[in-house]
Formats: structure tokens, C-alpha cells, sequence
């Protein structure tokens, strides 16, 4: 069953931006989908309109087969939405955020008060169940909101930048979080601009650029169109230039101990190390400059520059 | 369904009533403090000299005005400054998200300005006992007109929040259009004692049919016939719950 279907969706702005030009998408049930596009794509609009809080121009959004038009009751009582930035009450206590939030969805006080507790019990905010929101940390602010969109059990969660600006540790904690609410039935849909998040966590993407969808696939068939990798080589001895490598074109020298080269699908790293060591340069230790998805996200993303995608 | 509409109608109303009453140094102090200083100062002091109005005396002729007049102005500032607020700080998206219809965001909205209204309306009447006599010629009318003001007040707020851009918006309809039209809608006088050209004039402002129905219904006493009054209030609320759904059904203001 589809979880989420979007037919032919566009949005016009009063001001004329034309945001969506007519994306379709389909999100199957119990996926962990990554929707993906540098800023201004598109994303946090087609968010908002299947969230409810951006009017569409035109096209059709349905949640589990049931429209958000004619079925608006229905629909949004099986999503839920933690949106980019902050949207709550500041000055209201955390706990009363979440009942309120199930209110909202018709779920009572008193189903809702011991929901509350076990979300903010697994996300780390319990002992601050009676502080202003506006008291908490950035982090802990994401972690609310995170806890008030599942109050009332959602089927479909939308999470839109839910790590922005949360330190690796948090992030980490959150990842597993999500997973096991994905692995007890419920579909994902995040979009990040960290892409090792998306990555580590999706099984399927879809890469959103001016307002249309160029591309569409699961995360390894996305991944397999990866022609090419660069990797930051840190050396033992100095380097004045950066060297000339037969195999390799493009070799930049970064600093006098580190250089960055790009290697081809169809070369190893033992072939780009033998060619080094026949320089007698001596590599102390590698790294991936971006990690694979972010490589292929520049490549497809690139204004007048798609030539590396395979 | 409507199970689950009226549990998000009663988190609205709880939230809203929650929010002016957490605040009460800030939103039911102040006015009462003013209309015991209008008390003071109109009724005792200046009102001696004023002699009869309408064959009452002056501060059993003002008490209904000052008292409708805490009701108008507090169940209008607790809209405007509670869904501004909403749109400013984005928590209106948390009602937008959820399977809220208008009707109830409206609703919930509207009752939480009532609440205030009245609210601050009981605690005036309570002060005005410190000044003059408690008596009240219809119970019914009171309680009436006193909802039907504030219920058409806090809608009149929630369309001032829809189209305000910044806290100045909110500010400019009660400080040019309300307080002007409120002071010049009977509370301190008889439109009787106006020329006749200006009591035609009177007439164009709503207000007055508030202030003089809710006077009636405390002295028995009134410019106007109550049942045009009724009906001039009624046709209001209609006006105004109409106009409001439709902002709201269309995202004016709140919805991209």
C-alpha cells in the first residue's frame, strides 16, 4: 500500500516563484524515504502542502488512499509533521505542548498524558516536562517537536531538518530513535541536507532541484550511479606540487602534507596508492572528502553539470 | 468525528483561557483598575455636579457603559494578541497540521475572547458595587447582549490578527477605530443630548446599540429599542462569523 502519493503537484506563489512544477511521488508503507535538493528546491514547500499549511495550485496528495482534499479529517489524523523551524508556544510548558497537540487530533488528557510521558521519557525531556519550551536547548527543542508529531500515533511521519543543528552525539541518539519507530510500522519521509543521515538511514530517495524531481530510486540503485570517488590523502613527507599521476587527472595539492584526488569507478585505491609509492610519496592515512551520497547529490544538483553522472 | 472536534475545541478554549489567566496581573487587573479610576472620577467626583441622566444618576447611567466597555475591549485584545501571536511565533501550525476545521479553530478562539470579556466584565461589576447600588432589570438581557458583544468583539479581533503583518497592526484598529467609536457610543451620555443631526450620526455606530441594550438590561433604560438593537448586534455577529470563517477557509493571513 502507499503510504503517500503525489500526483502532477504544483505550487505558484503569489510572487510568481513557481516552486513545484508538477512533481509525482510515491512513498510505499513502512519505507524510510529520503526526499532530498539543495535550498529553494522545492522540498519544505511539497511538505507543507501535504502537511496542510501551504494552499497547492494544482495536483492531488493522498495519504494512504485517502485525499487531502476530500478526505482532509482522515488524512491528516495519520500524519505527522516535525517541521524545519520551531512552531510552538515558547512560554508553554513542554508537557502541555504535547496534550495539547493531541487535543488538536481529538485524543484526550488522559490517553494522551501517558503517550506523552513514554516519547519524552525515550527522547530525554522528562525532567523537563514543566519547563518553558523557550528554556530548552536547540537540540531538546528538536526533540519536542519530534514528540509532539507522534502523540497521536501517526502513520506517516515527515521530518523536515530534524538534526539541523544538533551536535553528532544527539544526532546519533536520534538516528537510532527513528529507526525503531520506523521498524515498528511507521513511514518515514526526511528530508537533511546531511547526507550521511539520509544515507545511513534511507531506503529509497528522491532528489528534488528547481521545483521538479530528477531523480527517484532506492538509496543502493542511487548510489551504484557513483562513477567516481574523491579522497583526501594525508602524506608523511612535504609536497611542493601536487604530483602527476598517470591513471589520475585530477590531483589537487590541498596543503605541504595532504592532497585531494578523484578516483574512477574503474580504478582502485591500490592502484592510486602504487602509483604514489612509485613517487616514493608515502600515504599516512585516507578519508572520503564527502560521503557518497553527498558526491552524487553535488554531481546531480550542479547547475549546467550533470556530465558525471554515469 | 465530532467527538474529536469537540475534544480539539475544548484544548483550544482550555489553551486560551489558560493564556489570559496565567497572565491575569496583565490582562484582568488593568482594566478593572482603569474603570475604577472612571469610576472615581466620572461617577463620584465630576458626576455629582452632572446631576440626572436618563432619570438616573450619572454613575447608575455609566456603570453599564464602563462595564460593556471592559467586555469589548477584552474580548477584542485577547484575540487579536492571542492569534498574532499564534501566526508570529508559527504555533498556529500546530491546529493547521492537525484534523482542526476552521469552524472549530474559529470557535475555540471566540470562546477563550469571551471568557476574557466576561470575565473581566464580572470583576468591573464587582468594583462598580464599591460606587453605586447592584440592581438589574433583566438578567436575560445582560447575559445576552454581554455574549453576543463579546462573541462579535473577538471576531472582530481575530480578523485584525488574520491581516496584521506586525504588533503595530494590532494596535491601530483599537487605538483609531475602537476606543473612538466606544467613547462615542453612549457610555458617558444620552445621545438625546446630542443635536439631532449628530444623534443621526450616533446611529452608524454599533456601539451604541451595545452599550444602550446592556444598559437596559441593567436599568430598564435605553436610547434605543431593544429589539433593534438585538437584531443590529445579532446581524453583526453574522456578518463577522461569516467574514472570518472565509479568511480562515482560505488561508488569508495564516496559510501560504
Amino acid at each position: 500500500m502507499l503510504a503517500l502519493e503525489i500526483e502532477n503537484l504544483q505550487k505558484t506563489y503569489a510572487s510568481g516563484l513557481q516552486a513545484l512544477k508538477g512533481i509525482d511521488l510515491e512513498v510505499e508503507q513502512g519505507d524510510f524515504f529520503a526526499l532530498l535538493g539543495p535550498n529553494g528546491a522545492g522540498k519544505s514547500t511539497c511538505i507543507g502542502i501535504i502537511s496542510g499549511l501551504v494552499n497547492k495550485t494544482a495536483g492531488s496528495v493522498r495519504i494512504f488512499g485517502h485525499s487531502i482534499d476530500q478526505e482532509f479529517t482522515f488524512a491528516k489524523s495519520l500524519l505527522g509533521s516535525v517541521p524545519q523551524e520551531f512552531n510552538f508556544n515558547t512560554f508553554e510548558p513542554v508537557e502541555e505542548i504535547i496534550i495539547n497537540q493531541a487535543g488538536y487530533y481529538g485524543v484526550p488528557a488522559r490517553i494522551a498524558r501517558p503517550e506523552t510521558e513514554r516519547y519524552l521519557k525515550q527522547l530525554g525531556l522528562w525532567q523537563h516536562r514543566r519547563s518553558q519550551a523557550r528554556r530548552l536547548s536547540g537540540g531538546m527543542k528538536r526533540r519536542l517537536m519530534i514528540a509532539r508529531a507522534l502523540v497521536h500515533q501517526p502513520q506517516l511521519l515527515i521530518l523536515d531538518e530534524p538534526t539541523a543543528g544538533v551536535d553528532i552525539e544527539l544526532r546519533r541518539t536520534m538516528w537510532d530513535f527513528l529507526d525503531q519507530i520506523n521498524a515498528n510500522g511507521t513511514t518515514i519521509i526526511l528530508t537533511t541536507h546531511y547526507l550521511e543521515e539520509a544515507e545511513r538511514m534511507c531506503r529509497n530517495v528522491a532528489i528534488i532541484d528547481e521545483g521538479n524531481i530528477i531523480q527517484n530510486s532506492s538509496m543502493a540503485s542511487l548510489l551504484q550511479q557513483l562513477n567516481s570517488e574523491t579522497f583526501i590523502l594525508y602524506l608523511r613527507e612535504e609536497l611542493q606540487h601536487a604530483p602527476q599521476l598517470a591513471s589520475f587527472d585530477n590531483v589537487t595539492r590541498l596543503d605541504q602534507h595532504s592532497i585531494e584526488v578523484e578516483v574512477p569507478e574503474s580504478l582502485s585505491i591500490n592502484d592510486l596508492i602504487g602509483e604514489l609509492e612509485a613517487q616514493n610519496i608515502v600515504v599516512e592515512r585516507m578519508r572520503n572528502k564527502v560521503n557518497r551520497l553527498e558526491e552524487l547529490f553535488f554531481k546531480m544538483t550542479a547547475k549546467n553539470d550533470t556530465a558525471g553522472l554515469a | 468525528m465530532l467527538g474529536q472536534f469537540w475534544i480539539a475545541y475544548l484544548t483550544i478554549t482550555r489553551k486560551e483561557i489558560k493564556r489570559f489567566t496565567r497572565i491575569w496581573v496583565q490582562t484582568i487587573i488593568p482594566p478593572v483598575v482603569m474603570v475604577a479610576l472612571y469610576f472615581i472620577i466620572f461617577g463620584n467626583l465630576i458626576g455629582q455636579r452632572i446631576g440626572q441622566m436618563d432619570g438616573m444618576s450619572y454613575i447608575d447611567f455609566l456603570m453599564p457603559g464602563l462595564v460593556m466597555m471592559s467586555i469589548i475591549t477584552n474580548s477584542y485584545a485577547n484575540v487579536v494578541s492571542s492569534f498574532y501571536g499564534a501566526k508570529y511565533s508559527r504555533h498556529i501550525e500546530e491546529m493547521q497540521v492537525a484534523p482542526v476545521p476552521n469552524l472549530v479553530i474559529l470557535l475555540g478562539f471566540v470562546t477563550g475572547g469571551v471568557a476574557r470579556g466576561l470575565g473581566v466584565g464580572i470583576a468591573v461589576t464587582l468594583v462598580s458595587l464599591l460606587f453605586t447600588d447592584f440592581s438589574m432589570h433583566s438578567p436575560l438581557v445582560v447575559l445576552l447582549v454581554a455574549l453576543l458583544t463579546s462573541s462579535l468583539f473577538a471576531m472582530a479581533g481575530l480578523i485584525n490578527a488574520i491581516f496584521a503583518n506586525s504588533f503595530d497592526d494590532i494596535s491601530i484598529v483599537p487605538t483609531f477605530v475602537l476606543t473612538p467609536l466606544t467613547y462615542l457610543g453612549g457610555i458617558f451620555y444620552s445621545i438625546k443630548l446630542l443635536p439631532e443631526i449628530w444623534q443621526q450620526v450616533s446611529l452608524g455606530n454599533p456601539i451604541l446599540y451595545m452599550v444602550n441594550s446592556f444598559r437596559y438590561g441593567f436599568r430598564g433604560a435605553s436610547d434605543i429599542d431593544l429589539s433593534t438593537a438585538l437584531l443590529v448586534i445579532l446581524s453583526f455577529n453574522a456578518l463577522l462569523f461569516v467574514v472570518s470563517l472565509i479568511l480562515l477557509e482560505r488561508g488569508i493571513g495564516t496559510r501560504q
